[in-house]
């Protein structure tokens, strides 16, 4: 069973979802992430294959792409490294990236490559909803490979609906107008926007990312959805780091559990 | 000959103010937002609802007839169109044939990009915008922009790569007298590739005051298809003009330089289905093809997506954007309009590549010839006529995209070599 399914089928409530840059802050610091954040409590994580034009995102995911792309960093190297990892581990693992990267791969062998080293889905905010559905969806089917888009408040309630039908695994609510990284806190507006879309029961469990940092942010969006995702806070977190594990623990703690980090 | 030409102006005007530019053809674009395998709109959802509604009324704002006489009016009476087109008869003589020059450097503000920027932002003004954005490489499409801001009375936010920003100072400069707040771009190479990066960000941030006039035939369906359609008055120009000079309904080659390529497409539009008339399409080679250091991107470049449509980029094998290089700021694009990467994979239009130095040599040529200096851009144009075949008794439109008032400094440095 695709690893995805599995927890969306356990786990109702407080998914915690991080993202990280695969190939910063080093080239080869992406096991220890993955495996410190199981051991922390992550439940979901998201690998990001750096990008040199990542146009949904902020300062912070550029900046650390631009890192990990002088380390070295590629799509080639990222399957491997997630392939010996999967030895390790059986948490559910995402690729986000940006469909350029993909075409260039070659996209079936691109998809047919996921499959094989483990990874459960991708996110690629820039591959239009049509054509997966008109190229790519009977493959990730045969493939077992989940697929998650992007909705922002200004997204449809009409074009809601057609991407929860074609959706599989999460959707991946974003929070406000706005790239990562951009807003911190939540405001009125925002509740609204989740109140609207947690009306519209949908059949896909919803994730909130975009401006969660900590744990107000996360429990926040847990009150609406399923769960959050941190992207940018984390990096941050990384940047700053001495021990690597001890920061990536202090972190999740902070965002699930400050009583206990305090 | 050119004063009959300035007299009969006026009955080709009226033509021109009610006529639609629509092409019906196999090179423009399809309903679904390409150019046979190049074009479409791949961008992140919170773009989604802007582009569906630029999508959705484009076409029906723009050939409406109170926009046209908006349009054609401001064309006519703020930029100075018709831009005359003008028998090069020295050039003519030192190339052995028939060169005719559209003069688009005597546009207000100095360049093509004006036709563009005056057609969005009216655009902009019946969707209700509130807040103008751009980015700029020169700072030509930024003045431009700024320019029509002042016009509108709206606040215009003009994101410039850091290093184009010392490299382009005059331009920023104009943008800053004009109104416009000039950002600097600091992410990935600070150059005009990040610039549009940053502006694309910042609409995402501000989806619903905001419009965003893209400065070339480039970036998701409808935007190269909507810039084309601006500029194809150039094209639309020529062919009265031409008809009225040479009694000859077409041209038998046009020559435009192309970054992202607007003013090629402007320059292409009424031709592309006009087998016979050859478009030529001329990139900047910078410091040569295989020097690391070049911006030829129909040599170089492979199919991918970039700023959200898919077409010939420069980029790694692992898909990341390369930096390009010229000396021509407006030149230094890692990707090509889709239009353009469609009519150069069908064969439709040559692509010929000219290096700065080159381009340098044309610049000088043609100002000592006839007078006019042009843009660095618009001179690696006129470098194209060493490179391509005609006859004697061909007549040849190079579009002299801009004029080379923004280059003086780089033309200065390098007088005592192309002087
Ligand atoms: C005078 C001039 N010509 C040409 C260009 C290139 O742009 P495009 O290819 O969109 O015409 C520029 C861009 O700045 C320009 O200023």
């Amino acid at each position: 069973m695709n690893r995805l399914d599995n927890l969306f089928a356990t786990k109702k409530k407080d998914i915690l979802n991080v993202y990280f840059t695969a190939g910063h802050p080093n080239l080869n610091d992406t096991e220890d992430i993955i495996l410190t954040l199981e051991a922390a409590g992550v439940d979901l994580i998201e690998l990001g294959m750096p990008y040199s034009d990542p146009m949904a995102d902020g300062p912070t995911i550029q900046d650390s792409s631009t890192v990990a792309l002088k380390n070295g960093m590629n799509v080639e190297l990222l399957f491997e490294q997630v392939k010996s990892v999967r030895e390790k581990t059986q948490i559910p693992l995402i690729m986000m990236g940006y469909f350029n990267q993909v075409m260039q791969f070659g996209e079936e062998r691109f998809f047919r490559k996921c499959a094989e080293v483990g990874v459960d889905g991708l996110i690629l905010p820039d591959l239009p909803v049509y054509v997966f559905e008109e190229k790519y969806k009977a493959l990730f089917e045969a493939l077992g490979l989940r697929i998650s888009f992007l909705i922002s408040p200004q997204t449809s309630e009409e074009r809601i609906r057609q991407i929860d039908d074609l959706a599989k695994g999460f959707i991946y609510m974003v929070s406000s107008s706005s790239i990562t990284g951009a807003k911190s806190g939540i405001s009125d507006e925002q509740m609204a926007y989740f109140n609207r879309i947690n009306e519209m029961q949908l059949k896909n469990p919803r994730l909130i990312g975009f401006g969660i940092s900590d744990h107000a942010t996360y429990s926040t969006a847990c009150q609406f959805s399923s769960g959050a995702i941190i992207g940018s806070a984390f990096i941050r977190t990384l940047d700053k780091a001495t021990d690597l594990k001890a920061a990536i623990k202090g972190f999740v703690d902070m965002v699930r559990e400050p009583e206990k980090v305090a | 000959m050119l004063l009959e030409a300035g007299y009969t102006l006026k009955a080709h005007q009226l033509n021109y103010m009610t006529a639609t530019p629509t092409v019906k053809s196999a090179y423009a674009v399809d309903n679904r937002g390409y150019y046979g395998e190049f074009g479409g709109a791949f961008i992140p959802e919170m773009l989604h609802p802007n582009i569906e509604e630029l999508r959705n009324v484009y076409l029906e704002i723009s050939q409406e007839a109170g926009f046209q006489k908006e349009f054609q009016g401001l064309l006519k009476d703020y930029v100075g169109r018709p831009t005359p087109l003008y028998y090069a008869k020295r050039l003519s003589k030192h190339y052995k044939t028939n060169i005719y020059l559209k003069r688009e450097d005597l546009n207000h503000t100095g360049a093509h990009k004006v036709n563009n920027t005056i057609g969005q932002i009216l655009l902009a003004k019946r969707l209700g915008k509130k807040r103008i954005i751009a980015e700029t490489g020169a700072g030509q499409h930024g003045v431009a922009t700024a320019t029509v801001c002042a016009l509108m009375g709206m606040p215009c936010i003009v994101y410039m790569g850091a290093i184009d920003i010392k490299r382009q100072a005059p331009n920023v400069s104009r943008m800053k007298m004009l109104g416009a707040e000039v950002r600097p771009a600091l992410s990935g190479s600070q150059t005009l590739k990040d610039a549009t990066n940053e502006a694309i960000r910042d609409w995402i941030n501000n989806p619903a005051d905001t419009h965003y006039i893209i400065g070339s035939a480039i970036g998701p369906h409808p935007y190269p298809d909507m810039v084309t359609r601006f500029q194809s008055v150039i094209s639309e120009e020529i062919k009265w003009q031409l008809k009225e000079q040479t009694g000859k309904e077409n041209p038998d080659a046009l020559i435009a330089c192309i970054g992202g390529g607007s003013n090629a497409a402007g320059t292409f539009y009424h031709y592309l289905d006009e087998l016979d008339v050859r478009l030529i399409a001329v990139e900047a080679a910078g410091l040569g093809i295989n020097s690391g250091e070049s911006a030829a991107t129909s040599v170089l470049g492979t199919k991918g997506i970039i700023h959200g449509c898919r077409t010939l980029l420069m980029q790694t094998k692992d898909g990341q954007i390369v930096e390009p290089y010229s000396i021509s700021a407006g030149l230094d694009y890692p990707g090509i309009g889709p239009m353009h990467a469609h009519l150069i994979d069908t064969g439709r239009a040559e692509a010929v590549s000219i290096t700065d130095d080159d381009a340098l040599k044309a610049a000088y040529f043609l100002t000592r010839t006839e007078g006019i200096i042009p843009a660095l851009e618009s001179a690696h144009a006129f470098a194209a006529l060493d490179y391509i075949k005609y006859k004697e008794d061909d007549v040849i439109v190079i579009n002299l995209s801009g004029r080379g008032d923004k280059d003086l400094s780089t033309f200065i440095e390098h007088i005592e070599k192309y002087g």
